[in-house]
């Protein structure tokens, strides 16, 4: 039996804290918060918290991002007349809602939708300043760009939601409502009303890339847990000079399906599976209610639905 | 034929779980295996009954094919074959195939001198699936519960089942098996990513070490969780979500949690009710 699981650290060395590298030596003095410690991060992972780089598009990101979290509450106080015992009563239930469709792609009065179009701005900032923060933090370390190109295929769907498919659309209201359940419920009723988003290709294509991010992590972090004991967890040392873990790795995979990644390309397919994710889904929500009406209809018209429906309950 | 360069030490015999070494060899890149020979019975078999099934009913639009679970009548009886029953050999096919390779990814496991992280991680996989085809139909008491096997067919299976509970988002396991799936595709990009971006670093720089790794993430959100660790958290949220996924719909039907007509949407009643009773609410 094996008896290196490696599921927590379970011996947990602490030297001085790794205050991060500054091989061109301008960012060391730009970096903040004092390092500590905490065991419980410890048994997962670095036991280590901070230091982190406070510049100026991270300033931006927080502070824009503080503000859309709080006019959202704003809004949220409003909605049930400035009553904090109902906020908390009804807090799953309500939201910062965005304008009628009356107001179409105009600006509304600051109760009418007004407060959600300036806090959507915010978080439009903040989000964007976080992607320019991702890639010059990147930049400073002459590393590749590859987070920074991940984190725009999550904008993109972030976009498309936001901002593409309601000018599209030609009016406001189509943006998400800020609420826990109200944003569900503009989840269900953007399928409702465009005939079940099932059979919308493009979300039938992200559904399969989350599903598939899901399995391959789970290949993944098992394969490395499970070759932990060659020093599997050392990936770019492996990379870079092959050993044994790598080899057995690729092997296991190999053996059981017939074909295998390399220790560097093992990231690559979870890098595409990844950001294929929001980049289909973008894609499939852009071209609902703006080319495509009716996704069951449509599905019908080629032959990939039936009218009435496949399944109607247990016979 | 199809070895890697490095293979062949790694080819020895030994490390299986029955049949000594009767299945004990490779086929190409193939491992076999008593596992391995079980593996293509069943799924031969299950595909063929498919295939039989929409030759039965005339339809061989792939993306139409349906093979649906028997009628409620039957309960959790054999149903005749044209009425249910292949739905039934179909699902003892697919559970005798993935049980199967699990094991075989066991063999391999032992084979190579690794841990049981991967077999164990794959019966989560099995897990979501048994729970969908056998624990909640058998609780609900009829096959009829579980879901047709067909492209289409079983997304309409999962329109209908969610708005028979009102609205399936209200479910709090749901939500937490979406966040679960959301989280860990968030990690998986941000691990490739960040492994891409050492390894392939800007044109004229050295390659990166895992010292530039912890720097960048301590950098932009002030915590760098490791190598390791980010292996273990990943794994771990790639299991949760298909383990609430399974406990999500095991909840949804049985007549002793939330029989069929009552909505997850009313089940969060208890919150406000919570604070009526409570007498802080406004």
């Amino acid at each position: 039996m094996a008896e290196y699981h490696n599921i927590l650290t379970q011996v947990q060395v602490r030297g001085p804290a790794e205050m991060g590298l500054d091989e061109r030596g301008i960012v060391a003095k730009e970096r903040g918060v004092e390092p500590r410690f905490s065991s419980l991060l410890g048994y997962i992972g670095n036991a280590q918290l901070g230091p982190i780089h406070l510049g100026m598009f991270g300033t931006i990101a927080f502070f824009l991002g503080t503000a859309w979290f709080f006019l959202t509450g704003v809004g949220m106080l409003q909605s049930v007349d400035w009553s904090w015992q109902a906020l908390w009563r009804d807090l799953w239930w309500i939201s910062l809602d965005p304008p009628g469709e009356e107001y179409g792609l105009g600006f509304p009065p600051i109760w009418e939708g007004g407060l959600y179009l300036i806090a959507s701005t915010c978080l439009l900032i903040a989000v964007l300043s976080w992607w320019i923060r991702s890639y010059l933090r990147a930049n400073e370390l002459g590393m590749g760009k590859h987070v920074c190109w991940a984190f725009a295929a999550a904008i993109w769907l972030f976009l498309v939601i936001g901002l593409f498919r309601p000018v599209a659309m030609g009016t406001w209201s189509e943006m998400v409502p800020y609420g826990i359940f109200p944003h569900l419920d503009w989840t269900n009723y953007l399928s409702l009303n465009h005939g079940n988003l099932f059979y919308n290709p493009f979300h039938a294509l992200s559904i399969v890339f989350l599903y598939g991010s899901a399995l391959l992590f789970a290949m993944h972090g098992a394969t490395i847990l499970a070759t932990s004991r060659m020093g599997g967890d050392r990936e770019l040392e492996q990379i870079y000079d092959r050993g044994t873990a790598s080899e057995r790795a690729a092997l296991f995979w190999r053996w059981t399906m017939g074909f295998n990644a390399s220790m560097e390309g093992i990231h690559r397919w979870a890098w595409w599976f990844a950001i294929l994710c929001p980049i289909t889904g973008g894609i499939g929500i852009l071209l609902t209610g703006t080319v495509v009406d009716d996704w069951f209809s449509w599905a019908v018209l080629h032959g990939f639905a039936v009218e009435g429906g496949l399944y109607n309950g247990p016979s | 034929m199809a070895l890697l360069s490095f293979e062949k030490k790694y080819r020895v015999p030994g490390g299986t779980l029955i049949g000594r070494d009767l299945f004990d060899f490779w086929v190409g890149p193939f491992y076999v295996g008593f596992f391995g020979v079980s593996t293509i019975f069943f799924a031969a078999l299950g595909s063929i009954m498919i295939f039989w099934g929409a030759a039965q009913q005339g339809v061989w639009n792939p993306w139409l094919i349906s093979i649906e679970p028997p009628p409620l009548e039957y309960g959790l009886k054999m149903a005749p074959m044209n009425d249910g029953g292949l739905w039934q050999v179909i699902t003892l096919c697919a559970i005798g195939a993935f049980g199967s390779w699990m094991l075989r990814q066991v063999e391999i496991t032992r084979k190579l001198g690794m841990d049981y992280h991967i077999p164990f991680a794959f019966s989560f996989a099995i897990f979501a699936y048994v729970s969908l085809v056998v624990i909640r139909p058998v609780l609900m008491g009829a096959w009829a519960h579980g879901f047709p096997y067909g492209i289409f067919s079983h997304l309409d299976w999962v329109s209908y089942t969610g708005y028979q509970y009102g609205n399936f988002h209200y479910n709090p396991i749901h939500m937490l098996a979406i966040a679960c799936f959301f989280t860990t595709t968030m990690l998986l990009a941000l691990h490739g990513s960040l492994i891409l971006s050492a390894a392939n670093p800007e044109k004229g720089e050295d390659a990166k070490t895992p010292d530039h790794e912890d720097t960048y993430f301590r950098d932009f959100i002030g915590y760098s969780i490791g190598t390791l660790g980010i292996h273990r958290i990943g794994l771990f949220v790639a299991l949760s979500a298909g383990w609430w996924s399974g406990i999500c719909i095991i909840i949804s039907g049985p007549s002793w949690l939330m029989p069929d007509g009552e909505s997850w949407i009313e089940w969060w009643d208890w919150w406000p009710n919570f604070f009526t009773f409570a007498s802080i609410g406004g």
